[in-house]
């Protein structure tokens, strides 16, 4: 008969509908699986006990595909077809991966859309692909195996299907790579409850939800990325304050420098591929060793005969390590400075990756922060037990406490407007789910049609940000310029996701669009983005002076050469080489540049133009009351 | 007679009710649904409820509320391991008749 777990009092489950959900840690190098059994959060082992899934999908040929340990194993034989931390991949575009040189796969660029406003469905468009020997396979295809793998697993530890799964991403994850995950959890045939921060999973994992209210720290260093998160709990609630990290730092840098001590050590140079594989699997193995212990020895054979012996002592390991560490506390900073806080305001420090196990990484967090950083549970699998605890209470088998969960956004969400301007909508660092409305209105006379570009990023030029989806708004009446009321929403989902909508007021008319954000951003840029607003805000702010001003220059230029062109009778040749001379002075000034310059053109021709204004202005009166009696006039 | 539990489900519940850190024992009953006439209740218990049986078993409390009790007099709860699958399992001497799975059952 089916084996039954104990349910919380009062929700005992009818038979055949057992709530079985789970939370997933879809990571760079490792995956795991975690649910909620008899009230507890657990890992679930594979048949052979372990609960890490390699993060490694191998195509064979016959269309056979293995995940895993196998897969890890053929890495060397098969490296165009084993595919490792694809995560690095997810949302990206061929240039956002950056140096494909060192990798060994073969990459296509997938067609990129246009117009950017695909059915947020279609997921893979723009995305990087990888040519295997089972044919092109995009990084959605390849997670979903990973995640295949999971379900399958869950599914035959908890005796049936499951209702659905929390899988945990980065923080910095952007809209795209959000969407290429729920893409590949549904590839995978699972149902996507929520997406769900990786810092936050973890403080949920230690309970700090239901700890006393404050700000928690969570640092993950795992295997080749590094996270810093800055989170505070009000009410029950986590929010994300800020987020930092390096996407090229990890416990395999730890590795490599044990790996150069043993080269330098014995006076080794350029070793083959087999050999150096086998020096990095012993380094592995003495940096956890030195974990428990102040010394290990490190022997081997190296294929050329040479013999390695070498005694390696935790302070040696200490020294050579320093500045890896070092490299994780300047992003830590910034997030605490991003977050506005002080070392002292954090109550709470979480440990979260393998590498996190290292005494000097836990010596050097708990220096910085002045207090000893959680360490209790196992750090690799904190992030999967902290989305089992989420999973198991969005399937409705918790009742008590209902936390809600907030996030961020990494970089604020805007709009383009005339000039080059990044208008912004959504401010960095805003808790989503959100929405903001603005209104905008057109530029010319008669326009009809507005384009919409989406934009991301803290800079105040469109050039200097990330375009995210462009649209049109059609069908606006014919009106003058700034009659129309177009308000544009835009709409952050819980799991990060953006949709922009946009609607003329007057006549309702709407662009019914989902806006698919192109591809990724890496978290590296993110940081460069972010640097780069703060050291050229003077210019930046200059800058949208300057185009603010060519922008209305330009706008009013075209307004007097259009009135010229309709009602130019209406003025003798000296008021109208007058008008002309102006607007030359300041076509002129446009040129030259200065803004101030602009600034006292655009007053000089506003100036010259008032009494044509308002000879324009008479004329279309009489026009309108021409031949018509007082009653006729629809007078309000 | 009433309702005990095997060696190896008592030491599991213990260690489940330390780790969620409340409750008093375990709640056992039975309802009616199922696709073959009664299901079985396995909870957590926090308090006690009125006229509620009370039975220990290597030192944990089991609670069956009197209603239900004639549906598992007699019945040893135990905990076992199914390939990847754990959990507990119903020894009960009162089922004439059970569905394909054995959740839900007829007396």
């Amino acid at each position: 008969m089916a084996l039954l777990q104990i349910s919380e009092p009062g929700l005992s489950t009818a038979p055949h509908q057992h709530r079985l959900a789970v939370g997933i840690d879809l990571g760079t190098t490792n995956s795991l699986v975690a649910t909620v059994r008899n009230g507890i959060s657990v890992v679930l082992n594979d048949e052979h006990g372990r609960a890490m899934l390699p993060s490694v999908v191998r195509y064979a040929a016959d269309g056979a595909v293995v995940v895993g340990e196998p897969a890890q194993a053929a890495q060397s034989d098969d490296p165009v077809n084993t595919i490792l931390s694809v995560k690095r991949f997810m949302g990206r575009g061929l240039a956002d991966v950056g140096d494909t040189s060192r990798l060994p796969y073969r990459f296509v660029e997938a067609p990129s859309t246009s117009s950017g406003q695909v059915a947020s469905t279609s997921s893979g468009h723009g995305m990087v692909q990888l040519r295997t020997v089972a044919g092109v396979k995009s990084p959605v295809e390849v997670s979903a195996e990973i995640l295949k793998v999971l379900r399958v697993r869950a599914e035959a530890s908890l005796g049936g299907e499951l209702v659905g799964a929390v899988i945990t991403v980065p923080a910095y994850f952007d809209d795209a790579q959000r969407q290429a995950t729920k893409d590949a959890a549904k590839l995978a045939g699972l149902n996507v409850l929520r997406l769900l921060n990786e810092p936050t999973a973890a403080a949920i994992a230690y309970g700090l939800d239901n700890a006393s209210e404050g700000v928690y720290a969570v640092y993950d260093l795992g295997g080749g990325t590094f996270d810093i998160s800055i989170l505070r709990l009000s009410r029950g609630v986590f929010e994300v304050l800020a987020a930092n990290g390096d996407s090229a730092l990890g416990g395999d840098d730890f590795d490599q420098r044990i790996h150069c001590w043993l080269l330098e050590k014995n006076q080794l140079s350029a070793l083959n591929p087999k050999d150096t594989r086998l020096l990095l699997t012993l380094a592995r193995a003495a940096k956890e060793q030195l974990t428990e212990h102040d010394e290990t020895r490190i022997t081997a054979v190296l294929s050329s005969g040479e013999l390695i012996d070498n005694v390696l002592t935790q302070t040696e390991f200490q020294s050579m390590s320093q500045n890896l560490i070092q490299r994780t506390l300047q992003p830590l900073r910034r997030a605490l400075r991003d977050a506005k806080l002080a070392v002292a305001d954090v109550k709470g420090v979480v440990m979260v990756g393998g590498a996190t196990r290292m005494p000097q990484v836990q010596l050097a967090v708990g220096e910085f922060f002045g207090q000893t950083p959680l360490t209790n549970l196992d750090p690799d699998k904190v992030v999967a037990l902290g989305a089992a605890i989420q999973a198991n209470l969005l399937a409705g088998n918790r009742t008590s406490d209902d936390w809600l969960l907030l996030d961020v956004i990494p970089l604020s969400l805007g709009l383009e407007t005339m000039g080059g301007l990044a208008e912004k909508i959504i401010p960095r660092n805003s808790t989503i789910p959100t929405a903001r409305a603005q209104e905008f209105t057109t530029y010319k006379d008669g326009q009809t049609a507005m384009s919409l570009h989406v934009v991301q990023g803290e800079r105040e030029l469109v050039s200097d940000c990330r375009s995210l989806a462009k649209f049109e708004l059609r069908g606006i009446p014919a009106m003058v310029a700034g009659a129309a009321r177009i308000r544009v929403t835009f709409q952050v989902d819980a799991d990060g996701l953006l949709n922009v909508a946009a609607r003329e007021m007057g006549s309702g008319i709407e662009a019914a669009i989902v806006v698919k954000p192109s591809y990724g951003l890496s978290d590296a840029e993110i940081t460069r983005m972010l640097q780069d607003s703060t050291q050229h805000a003077q210019d930046d702010m200059q800058a949208r002076a300057q185009r603010e001003q060519e922008t209305e220059a330009n706008q009013l230029c075209d307004a007097v050469q259009q009135a010229l062109a309709q009602d130019g009778e209406l003025l003798d040749l000296v008021q109208r080489a007058h008008i002309e001379e102006q607007m030359a002075a300041l076509q002129e000034a446009l040129r030259s540049g200065g803004q101030q310059l602009i600034k006292r053109a655009i007053t000089a021709l506003n100036d010259a133009t008032v009494s044509f204004a308002q000879a324009r202005m008479d004329k279309s009166v009489t026009r309108a009351l021409a031949g018509k009696n007082i009653s006729d006039l629809d007078i309000k | 007679m009433g309702v005990t539990l095997s060696e190896a489900a008592a030491k599991h519940v213990q260690n489940f009710i330390a780790k969620r850190g409340r409750g008093i024992g375990l709640r056992i009953g039975v309802r009616t649904s199922g696709c073959s006439g009664m299901a079985y209740k396995l909870e957590f218990a926090d308090a006690l409820d009125e006229g509620d049986l009370q039975f220990d078993s290597f030192g944990v409390k089991v609670l069956v509320d009197p209603k239900s009790l004639p549906y598992i007099e007699g019945m040893e709860l135990d905990y076992t391991r199914e390939g990847l699958n754990e959990g507990f399992k119903f020894n009960n001497p009162n089922v004439k008749d059970a569905c394909g799975c054995g959740e839900s059952f007829q007396v």
